[in-house]
């Protein structure tokens, strides 16, 4: 019986609380993704690097507030700085918006212009990021480390194996179960939030209907903004800020609004979690858990593992691969908010 | 009014033209301009010559938004409700221009189409043809409106459905509303209607009340099928 809960727990220390924060941080990317798609009708290239910007500005925000000596120990004083972050990011997209979408929205451009488009502003902002705060890492996490760990936890329970929890898991998924929980109540019970959902849904007749386009493009923006700011903070919180990293989070980010059924904010959030336990189960080793669980004495030679950390990323390639081709609607058969 | 979408016109000097409370019925052969006639009383075709005349007030240059400020409602013929929204959001965009209280109006609609009430918590997308139209009615009724445009509303419904669905119409025409509409069940259309307006080619063929035009031995002959 204590194999079996040892078992347990190492795949909850390995892989159930990684995974619960990697799919929040996901999740929260995607349904920025997912609110662009929405609205304005094109798969923003561009998100990954401004979840970079916005973060960058919390960092500096950070750093402002750790020489005044201002502190929320235990808690991050990047949460703090994060309102700063969210300013930027909104900045820059409205500003981004009136410079460069606008003009092509305005000609009626086809999506596929407004992703390439996109995809232009993702070097730019991309280049912007790397040209002010350098290419390096930053760490910019402070405050108590964990909120348990595995020495803790062995104590506690007198079992073999531990169970850590990071602060910043636990603040992860907490902000994201509060910022999810806005967004829903934002787009399901006011009425600027029902607007930009009929909107998305029927542009010509929420036209009719006195909706006025340019606010509901400017409320998105913002959103998008708060959101790739809190992504990406707590990712870098998480991990560490690396400018290149974000760019590489685009593909989970993708596959994860496309699985859930990209437009549809629900589905972004499960795809969000589909991937993240998905990557982690799929590359974890389980000779731990195969040892406690096999007959007595029995101990594998290999780590049990079905791929390489290395190739983590082709999970979520796999996945998206699959889903275009077996259910290209994703879960949640979007195409409105 | 004259005017086209390109170089062409597709309505050459066609007049139409309802007063409150009225029902005026635009019919005609498929081509003929219906549905483009009464666009471009809503703003939605550019006139090259003619006016649009809303309440006294020259509202030719006015944007369609800004039509449905001054009072008028328009009901697509297609994509007429917001699917993926349940029927009260429905009727809450419809109200989007509103300052004011809309329960009042919500009560409205769902006396009018009782329905609605019962759905209210529905998608829209979820509802049959007929529901959905009344759904689209209802929309454009929120907005408290002294003329009501309808395109086609009962394309694609049956003739049970229709039946009421154009009793419902004549009710909201006896609250003082102005109606308007193009219809291709131009008999039954025309039964109901005080005006009707047959349409050839972009311009006014026959104009005369309903009964008048459905005695006419040639509108029978060449659009009622005898």
């Amino acid at each position: 019986m204590t194999d079996f809960i040892n078992a347990l727990i190492v795949l909850a220390n390995f892989i159930l609380v990684p995974a619960l924060t990697y799919g929040s941080q996901l999740a929260l990317g995607a349904l920025g993704v997912t609110l662009v798609y929405g609205v304005l009708r094109f798969s923003n290239f561009a998100h990954g690097e401004m979840m970079a910007f916005g973060t960058m500005i919390t960092i500096f925000g950070t750093w402002g507030l750790q020489a005044l000596g201002v502190s929320i120990a235990p808690l991050p004083t990047a949460l703090l700085a994060l309102p700063l972050g969210i300013g930027g990011a909104v900045a820059l997209s409205l500003i981004l918006d009136k410079t460069v979408y606008k003009y092509h929205r305005q000609r009626k451009a086809s999506p596929v212009i407004f992703l390439i488009v996109s995809i232009g502003l993702m070097f730019f902002i991309g280049g912007l990021v790397r040209f002010i705060i350098g290419p390096g890492d930053q760490i910019f996490f402070d405050g108590t480390r964990f909120i348990f760990s595995a020495r803790d936890f062995k104590r506690a329970t007198g079992l073999d194996e531990g169970l850590a929890l990071k602060m910043t898991q636990a603040v992860t998924i907490i902000t994201a179960i509060l910022v999810v929980a806005a967004m829903f109540w934002f787009l399901n019970k006011t009425r600027t939030g029902k607007s930009m959902r009929a909107f998305s849904d029927n542009e010509n007749l929420a036209l009719l209907s006195g909706i006025n386009p340019d606010r509901v493009v400017m409320i998105t923006w913002i959103l998008v903004g708060a959101l790739a700011t809190i992504a990406g903070t707590l990712y870098g919180l998480d991990k560490s800020f690396k400018p290149f990293s974000f760019m590489q989070l685009l593909l989970p980010i993708f596959a994860a609004a496309i699985v859930g059924g990209v437009g549809n904010p629900l589905g972004a959030i499960a795809g969000g979690y589909v991937i993240a336990f998905s990557e982690i189960a799929v590359t974890f080793a389980y000779k731990k858990v195969v040892t406690y669980l096999g007959p007595d004495g029995f101990q594998p030679d290999s780590l049990v593992q079905l791929l390489g950390t290395d190739y983590k990323i082709a999970v979520s390639f796999l996945i998206l691969v699959i889903v275009l081709i077996v259910r290209p609607t994703g879960i949640f058969s979007g195409k409105t908010l | 009014m004259t005017g086209g979408y390109g170089a062409a016109d597709i309505l050459k000097e066609c007049t139409i033209g309802v007063d409150r409370g009225e029902i005026a019925v635009i019919v005609g052969p498929n081509g003929a301009g219906k549905s483009t006639a009464m666009k471009a009383t809503f703003g939605m075709l550019p006139l090259r010559e003619g006016h649009v005349m809303f309440n006294g007030e020259d509202i030719t240059h006015l944007k369609p938004e800004e039509r449905v400020v001054k009072g008028m409602g328009f009901v697509p013929q297609t994509h007429n409700v917001f699917t993926s929204m349940t029927v009260e959001e429905n009727l809450e965009m419809g109200a989007f221009i509103r300052e004011d209280d809309i329960s009042d109006s919500i009560e409205q609609v769902y006396e009018l189409f009782p329905i609605l009430k019962e759905k209210r918590r529905q998608p829209a997308g979820e509802l049959s043809g007929g529901q959905r139209q009344q759904v689209a009615v209802g929309r454009a009724m929120m907005t408290q409106p002294k003329v009501l445009l309808l395109d086609e509303p009962t394309a694609g419904v049956s003739p049970i459905v229709m039946d009421e669905l154009f009793d419902r119409i004549i009710e909201i025409a006896r609250t003082g509303v102005a109606i308007l509409m193009v219809e291709q069940n131009a008999k039954q259309a025309l039964e109901i209607a005080d005006k009707g307006y047959v349409l050839v080619q972009g311009s006014n063929r026959f104009t005369d009340t309903g009964e008048a035009l459905l005695a006419n031995p040639d509108v029978r002959r060449s659009f009622l099928g005898g």
